[in-house]
């Protein structure tokens, strides 16, 4: 074995890859993606260009589209922690614990993704507003929750859990309890192993559900319309409302405009993201 | 080269009987007193997540569709507009399924088996369909093929010689194309973690031993990514089957283009309180679909596991 | 091995471009397939129009997915005697054109004893107007704005001088901008300056989103020119005070409606004559109609898009199409719906229907769509101006 893995070594050394299919899967892969991906949205991104320098800097600076992007970005980025923290909580359960109704509560998950975005942007805001089943009791407290930054959010933990979820399920599963097991011996509380050993293992997992569900929620637009109330003066307008906004008088280059700044953004995130998961696994490997 | 196969049988047979070991083991811990606190902990704050967050919308839609009765809701749910509106949403769904499962294993695997430059930008581009609003995604296409677009006058030239009369935007085509767009990323995206986790030792050994590259993943990667292949294949399936604002971009007419999510919104735009609840009836039409696509899941999860 | 490498995700480009490419072309095969055999449905089914969604839906498949061949279609469809026109319209006027299609074809088949199948498309104005620059097979389009259409005509689509091609502006029906309130109108709201007061909660679309919520927006500063005797200061900080009462601002009337009836939100609706008689109809013990003194007239325009009625065959269907919607039974058709029928005389018979008192402003007041566009709703314009102050 000893020699083997040495030898592996070797190969992986001088630059060989041991695994065949390399140029096969990798060429699949960039057309599929430039295909289906790239060259449409290129198409369309193009009109931006229409503008000059100074034009699409006044539109992207705009009060109205500075606010939007700050209002989808913050939004998102709390729906999809608190998507984090109970993405976690509720993989965990459906994985580890057996119970009455698991397999329906395990159903439920996708539910957010087969409604269509707009008949749950409608249900919630009629749930959450002060004359709904949820709303009326949080308004005793003097909570409003429709038209207001947090219907906003909740909108978007609603079509955010799925991802986080089923990001970190399939690493449960797989997860092979003997670290789990050995730590428990050599006397760790559950807590401790829990920390300590299981959470580093989801972590790129949960990085995953954090990354997708915070990108799908920046550009959310059916079910936060009917929920944010747009409102420009309280800044729940989100940025796919405002594209919306110019493309309903056919400024197409304003809209493109606004469209690729977002898309800036959201590549960026992503891809931090993705740089460190992919070193977090390539260390967790090389252990 | 059968050597290889049933020497990797084994390797297989032997990782499932420690599994199930372990697995015994680990109930047998779950029952401690901590055990069971957590445990309780955790299975509320997933019910009660789960109840607020999910099913008391979905209880509000049942409830608004039955609101009048049930011959209502079964009329409403079969007028023509309807049944072809079921028809090309399922079509759409399972284009893009295969096309994105597909893809997810080709890409996930380039990724995650082996080291090339720009491998976090090609990840990064991957994940560009769950940022770009719909709303963009759906111009993107009608850009590339509409009447403004480059590629129509390509497509004409095409359609001409062939003699054929292929239309993308407005046009069953562009509805597939987009639903493929919003989903392009699930399966991938599902795959690559678990990849990542299991890491290439045993996959970089049978190569060594001289196994090929379909057999590899039939015997190696494949029994590590099944779950994960599964739930994104969900995924992307009750993500397909509810897109609503790409396509709307692509597709303008009732009956012909119209998938279930456009045909919701039409009922519900059209205003009336009667056509309001034919809209959550319709509705409930996805709930059932995403249900029955559980049930799949459940049956085959069931049948694996044993 | 590197060249190796090159040559095989160079040959798996090539290869899954093709993949990809057959893959659309099955598609597009395979639904022009169904659209095939749709067509005998179609043939088979002896209705017209009527209750033929059947045959509307199928053909409005062959419709899109043919839209290039639309000649042959048209020629092939001839022979079975069936024409297919499709009409681009907004989103409340579907009920209208759902009758209006029944009558037209009836009325058509009698004329000419040819059948005809009208194909319908609703949505928000601007959106619809922007799916036909776009490419959507448009061969009439009936929207709520005379702008919406001049955007079309600004892409070439219709030829310049189509407001005058049919009457009265081409527009065969008008409406205006009424308030709707709660049953027992508990705030008192009679007129523009009740909206104004404090505590007065009002729901109104938004104009920078929706086209048609503009007109709310100008109702609402002609009645203040008026009161102000045209000092635009004092008009600002009306309009100001107006939008300050606005607690949820919808990206189109059809969410405004829904806030406002499902919802339960706010105490003044700020709606289509055609959408609030809509609604009150539908719920007579909840809502009431409160019309201002001063309004604005709206005149939804129609249009023959000239390049795709030419190209699909039926331009001489669409002018009849259109020309219908003035006869007496489309007026009366009209007038049930809701909407004002341009023929005075039919607009006197449903005199409970509408209140005729309503002094009605039109837009050339504010020099027409497009300079009311510029003042009013481009960004950093005066509704800019007065929401953010």
């Amino acid at each position: 074995m000893a020699k083997r893995t040495k030898t592996l070594e070797l190969h992986i050394k001088k630059g060989k890859r041991v695994i065949p299919g390399f140029g096969l899967t990798l060429g699949i892969t960039i057309a599929m993606v430039s295909v289906l991906i790239l060259i449409p949205l290129a198409s369309v991104l193009v009109y931006s260009l229409s503008l000059s320098g100074e034009e699409f800097w006044q539109i992207i600076t705009s009060a109205n589209v500075l606010y939007a992007f700050g209002t989808s970005i913050l939004c998102s980025f709390i729906a999809a922690v608190i998507n984090c923290i109970f993405g976690v909580i509720l993989a965990w359960t459906l994985v580890r614990y057996d119970f009455p109704g698991k397999r329906i509560l395990d159903g439920l998950i996708e539910l957010p993704f087969a409604l269509p975005t707009a008949v749950a942007g409608i249900t919630l805001s009629k749930l959450y507003s002060n004359k709904g089943a949820i709303g009326s009791f949080l308004d005793k407290f003097g909570i409003a929750v429709s038209y207001t930054h947090i219907g906003l959010t909740i909108a978007l933990i609603f079509i955010g859990i799925p991802f986080v979820v089923r990001a970190i399920q399939p690493v449960l599963e797989k997860f092979d309890s003997q670290y789990e097991e050995a730590a428990y011996s050599l006397g760790a509380s559950k807590r401790t192993t829990f920390i300590r050993v299981t959470l580093p293992e989801l972590r790129p997992a949960m990085l995953t559900g954090f990354g997708l569900a915070f990108a799908r929620g920046i550009g959310e637009y059916g079910s936060v319309i009917y929920i944010s109330g747009n409102s420009e003066k309280k800044h729940t307008q989100v940025v796919s409302y405002v594209i919306m906004q110019k493309l309903n008088y056919l400024d197409y280059s304003a809209a493109t405009a606004i469209a690729l700044v977002m898309l800036i953004i959201s590549f960026i995130v992503l891809l931090f993201i993705n740089i460190v998961q992919i070193r977090q696994s390539q260390r967790t490997n090389n252990v | 080269m059968s050597e290889i196969i049933s020497d990797l049988n084994t390797i297989d047979k032997e990782s499932i009987r420690i599994a199930k070991k372990y697995k015994q083991k680990n109930k047998n811990a779950a029952g401690s007193k901590e055990g069971t606190f957590t445990k309780i902990a955790f299975i509320s704050i997933s019910l009660i997540f789960v109840v607020l967050m999910l099913v008391v919308p979905l209880i509000s839609v049942v409830i608004n569709s039955l609101k009048l009765g049930l011959a209502f809701y079964i009329e409403s749910i079969t007028t023509e507009y309807v049944i072809s509106a079921i028809r090309i949403t399922l079509l759409a769904t399972v284009i893009a399924v295969i096309v994105n499962t597909f893809f997810g294993i080709v890409a996930s695997w380039a990724i995650t088996r082996f080291n090339f430059k720009g491998k976090q930008i090609l990840t990064t581009l991957i994940d560009i369909p769950f940022s770009v609003s719909p709303v963009i995604a759906g111009l993107s296409y009608i850009m590339t093929f509409g009447r403004m677009g480059w590629a129509t006058p390509i497509l004409d030239t095409i359609n001409e010689a062939l003699g054929t009369d292929i239309q993308i935007a407005f046009a069953v085509p562009g509805v597939v194309l987009a639903t493929i767009f919003v989903t392009f990323p699930f399966v991938s995206r599902e795959l690559i973690p678990v990849l990542n986790a299991v890491g290439t030792d045993e996959e970089q050994a049978a190569a060594l031993m001289g196994a090929g590259g379909l057999t590899i993943f039939r015997r190696i990667t494949f029994p590590h990514i099944k779950w994960a292949l599964l739930y994104g294949i969900i995924l992307c399936t009750a993500r397909a089957l509810g897109e609503f604002g790409a396509v709307n971009a692509l597709s303008k007419t009732r009956g012909g283009t119209f998938t279930l999510p456009l045909e919701i919104d039409a009922l519900y735009l059209s205003g009336s309180a009667d056509s309001i609840t034919a809209s959550f009836a319709v509705s409930s039409i996805l709930v059932i679909i995403s249900v029955i696509v559980l049930i799949l899941r459940n049956i085959v999860e069931y049948k694996v596991k044993k | 091995m590197k060249r190796q490498n090159l040559l095989k995700t160079a040959t798996s480009l090539v290869l899954t471009t093709s993949v990809i490419g057959s893959l659309l072309t099955g598609c597009g095969s395979s639904s022009s397939k169904t659209s095939d055999s749709t067509e005998n449905a179609v043939d088979t089914t002896e209705e017209t129009e009527s209750q033929g969604t059947d045959a509307s839906a199928e053909t409005s498949e062959a419709d899109t997915t043919d839209s290039a061949t639309e000649d042959t279609e048209a020629s092939s469809s001839e022979q079975t005697g069936t024409l297919t026109l499709t009409n681009v319209s907004y989103d409340p006027t579907r009920e209208l054109y759902q009758q209006y299609n029944e009558a037209f074809a009836a009325y058509y088949k009698d004329k000419t004893g040819q059948d005809v199948e009208i194909v319908q498309s609703h949505g928000g104005s601007g959106g619809q107007a922007r799916s036909v620059v776009e490419g959507a097979d448009a061969d009439v389009v009936t929207l709520a704005l005379a702008h919406d259409i001049t955007l079309i005509e600004e892409a070439g689509l219709i030829d310049e001088g189509w407001l005058d091609e049919f009457d009265r502006n081409s527009s065969p029906y008008t409406s205006t901008i009424v308030f709707l309130v709660r049953k027992g109108n508990e705030k008192d709201i009679k007129d523009w300056d009740d909206l104004v007061k404090e505590g007065v909660e009002v729901i109104t679309p938004d104009p920078k989103s929706s086209g048609g919520a503009c007109w709310n927006f100008l109702a609402a500063w002609h009645y203040a020119d008026l009161k102000y005797n045209g000092d635009e200061e004092q008009i600002k900080a009306f309009e100001s005070a107006l939008y300050d009462n606005v607690i949820v601002m919808d990206s189109g009337a059809r969410g405004a409606t829904t806030t406002f009836v499902e919802n339960g939100q706010g105490d003044v609706l700020i709606a289509w004559e055609n959408e609030a008689i809509a609604t009150v109809t539908e719920y007579p013990d909840e809502y009431e109609i409160i019309s201002p003194s001063i309004s604005i007239l709206a005149e939804p325009s129609v249009a023959i898009v000239d390049e795709n009625a030419q190209k699909d065959g039926v331009t001489d269907l669409a002018k009849e199409y259109i020309e219908y919607l003035y006869s007496e039974e489309a007026q009366r058709i009209i007038g049930e719906n809701g909407y004002r029928p341009s023929d005075e005389e039919i607009l006197a018979e449903y005199a409970d229907k509408f209140d005729l008192d309503i002094e009605l402003t039109t837009i050339d007041e504010f020099g027409g769509w497009d300079q009311a566009y510029e003042d009013f709703f481009k960004d950093g314009a005066i509704f800019d101006e007065i929401y953010n102050n």
